[in-house]
């Protein structure tokens, strides 16, 4: 066992891959030689070597369409968006080619690959390295989209993405890389040095895939996010003395709904948080298929708290970002229902 | 300073439309057999002529000549007349079974036969090719079944692709034919990734990709120029100039530049301007270009100059936007005349044994068809399960997917 960030736990689960398995290659924007921007892939070159890890052009598509070609020949890719804000000229790539190539081809041919994105807002990195982008992939059939929210999970997760034989969009919430997140931007970045979930085992293990965690267990109403939000859920629940049972998604395709079912009939309330904007986000499908599953059970409304429907603005972050205080307010409002 | 006048924009356009008489007197052809052939190492900054000229072999008298000829035998020779016929016989055939209403649509090779089959020849077992929906010519001239391409036009029973792809975009991994997509230009960086992947593993494989003149203008085309130049992939590159991109003449994505083939100059990477409607040119060219990806010297661009004779797809009335006139006029004649006139020529053909081979070959085709409508079409007869289509969007079914069959009935 050893104390690792979110970025230590994806470096060392890139490290067992790559060493489990030689079909395994890693590039990407600055991810050789540099190691990545945020460090994901420091010494992978140095130890593996230029072919099997390596720096690519800035050609987003082109990064993606090399991959599927690849996964074409029989290798297994692990490509860096370097911010899921610049993935938009991959897309073609990802939705039409990657997404559907074990099904037009009926099993010919098939696209082992993982994406990876830092995703979500919080670094003030403004409307272009702030956005979340998951409905965007969840809308298509082919693809898993997983976002862990911890570093012990994303290695697991990770690790299990890689060895996944479909295609992975992985999105990594930046803002939870060095620490938890208390929702509260006037107060210092925990550290997961001092953080249970940053306890992660030196070994190979995986955490499967299409698999929610109950990170609360409560009585009073569920809590449905993913990500950075299930820190500011956790807070909110907290602060407010509500005896709220926090489900982390983990994975939103393909969707736990087991444990989403159980849950929300068990406390009869459901309040959906996410980041990214609020219509035709992933708490609309969250929303409707609680509605679907568990409408007599239902004793309020479900309440969606988002992100705003605009831009990520750069000044007015903390208005953008959903905190304990929206949240709380959310959980009164299902409360009184 | 004068005042500034207003700006209009520049819009291209062909030098023919309807009612036009055709003029090709522009396009500068050079005699066959006048182009150099450089060594496969050669320099890509010493060999910029190629992509100005028009590498030639067949001249008028159907003679083979210059540095690019002799590659061949006659045995060789009729064996790609006999796929060029196949293709032909095979669009035919095609093409009215779409007319009688059999399958939704369907894409025809007319005049540009010679591109996919001479290239072929020129690749081994284990490379692969990521094509684009009309050179399924390196589908014929690998053997593959025709029926079997005749089941996926029609999305039978028997369709190897289960009724999930438009017809003629094939897939066959065993003939290395990467899986057609209906998204332009997706494959030509697929192709440089998959040549990466080999040299990446250590492999003698090559790939090649192919795109048309209009498809350039995609980002993936300047993309794949880039990967295939930054990391030497051992792909060839393959742009198929055929005049026309649905109704958009290639002056459009061509825009200021002279050819095509020019393109590559900007990555360092050989380019080559080849006579599509030469057999013997097409493959020269792709031989010398496998062998340098073979021998571990980078990518080659090259462009076919060919013309599509026939309409863009069964959906297209080409009359509606250029001469009739124009592919009699089309100065590089057609790619079945000149190789069989050139094997008459050299002695090893005759008018007879084509007429024989031609009978032969309708025969072969209609008896696959036979076969193939035996399995159903679109409109009648077996059709593929419809559970196959919940059937691998995963390799394994999700729960979500495993509902919605059932909730579906199957």
């Amino acid at each position: 066992m050893a104390r690792m960030s979110m970025i230590e736990a994806i470096r060392n689960a890139h490290d067992l891959a790559m060493d489990r398995d030689r079909q395994v290659v890693v590039f990407g924007e600055d991810v050789g030689y540099f190691g990545g921007v945020f460090r994901c892939t420091a010494g992978l070159q140095k130890k593996y070597g230029s072919n099997r890890c390596f720096d690519a052009p800035i050609s987003e598509n082109g990064i993606v369409g090399a991959a599927v070609g690849m996964c074409a020949y029989g290798l297994k890719p692990v490509v860096e968006i370097q911010f899921a804000d610049y993935m938009y000229p991959a897309y073609d790539q990802i939705v039409s080619e990657a997404a559907r190539m074990r099904h037009r081809s009926a099993g010919q041919f098939t696209c082992p690959m993982v994406i990876r994105m830092p995703t979500g807002g919080g670094i003030f990195g403004g409307q272009t390295h702030s956005q979340s982008p998951e409905a965007l992939f969840t809308h298509v059939a082919g693809l898993k989209v997983v976002v862990p929210s911890n570093p012990r999970d994303a290695k697991g997760l990770l690790l299990a993405s890689i060895e996944d034989p479909d295609p992975v969009i992985f999105l990594e919430p930046k803002r939870l890389y060095n620490g938890p997140f208390d929702g509260h931007h006037d107060r210092p970045v925990v550290s997961w040095k001092n953080h249970e979930l940053g306890d992660v085992s030196e070994d190979y293990f995986t955490v499967p895939l299409g698999k929610a965690k109950i990170r609360r267990e409560g009585s009073a109403l569920t809590v449905l996010a993913y990500g950075t939000m299930v820190f500011v859920a956790q807070a909110a629940a907290e602060e407010a003395g509500v005896d709220a049972e926090i489900i982390d998604l983990r994975t939103l395709l393909p969707l736990d709904l087991e444990t989403i079912e159980a849950s929300v009939k068990k406390t009869g309330r459901c309040v959906v948080i996410h980041e990214a904007t609020k219509t035709s986000g992933f708490g609309a499908e969250l929303s409707a298929v609680v509605q679907e599953s568990c409408f007599y059970h239902l004793e309020a409304p479900i309440v969606r708290v988002t992100g705003w429907d605009t831009p990520y603005p750069h000044a007015q972050e903390w208005t953008y970002f959903p905190g304990p205080e929206r949240i709380k307010r959310a959980f009164a409002q299902v409360l009184e229902g | 300073m004068t005042a500034p006048r207003p700006l209009s924009l520049h819009v291209p356009e062909p030098g023919c439309r309807p009612g036009d008489t055709p003029d090709f007197s522009d396009f500068e052809i050079p005699r066959a057999g006048a182009v150099r052939r450089p060594a496969i190492d050669e320099a890509p900054e010493d060999m910029r002529d190629m992509a100005f000229s028009v590498v030639r072999v067949l001249n008028k008298a159907g003679e083979a000549v210059g540095p690019w000829a002799g590659l061949l035998d006659a045995e060789a020779l009729r064996t790609g007349l006999r796929h060029m016929l196949t293709l032909r016989q095979f669009d035919e055939r095609m093409l009215k079974a779409q007319r009688q209403g059999k399958t939704s649509f369907y894409m025809q090779h007319l005049g540009e036969e010679a591109v996919s089959c001479a290239f072929h020849m020129a690749l081994q077992d284990g490379d692969m090719h990521f094509p684009t929906y009309r050179q399924a010519g390196l589908l014929i001239a690998s053997g593959y079944p025709m029926t079997d391409m005749m089941n996926q036009i029609y999305s039978n029973a028997a369709d190897p692709l289960k009724g999930r792809q438009l017809p003629v975009m094939y897939s066959a991994r065993d003939h290395g034919f990467f899986t057609i997509s209906g998204n332009l230009g997706t494959q030509f960086i697929q192709a440089v990734g998959w040549a990466m992947a080999s040299a990446i593993s250590n492999d003698t494989k090559i790939a090649a990709g192919w795109i048309g003149d209009g498809s350039t203008s995609e980002s993936d085309f300047h993309a794949a120029m880039v990967f295939a130049s930054s990391y030497k992939a051992p792909v060839i590159l393959n742009i198929v100039n055929n005049q026309w991109a649905i109704s958009t003449f290639q002056g459009m994505a061509r825009g200021g530049a002279v050819t095509f083939a020019a393109r590559g100059h900007g990555f360092g990477i050989p380019s080559i301007r080849v006579d599509g409607n030469d057999y013997l040119a097409v493959h020269a060219v792709a031989s010398w270009a496998a062998e340098r990806a073979r021998t571990s010297l980078g990518p080659t661009l090259i462009e076919h100059v060919t013309y599509r004779a026939g309409g863009h797809s069964t959906s297209d009335d080409p009359s509606a936007y250029r001469s009739k006139e124009e592919f009699s006029a089309w100065p590089l004649g057609e790619p079945i005349d000149r190789l069989k006139r050139h094997l008459i020529t050299i002695g090893e053909w005759s008018e007879e044994r084509h007429t024989q081979a031609l009978a032969e070959i309708t025969d072969e085709v209609r008896a696959c068809q036979k076969k193939a409508e035996a399995n159903g079409t679109l409109i009648s007869g077996p059709k593929p399960s419809p559970r196959a289509m919940f059937d691998d969007v995963y390799a394994e079914m999700p729960p979500h997917l495993q509902r919605q069959r059932q909730e579906a009935g199957f």
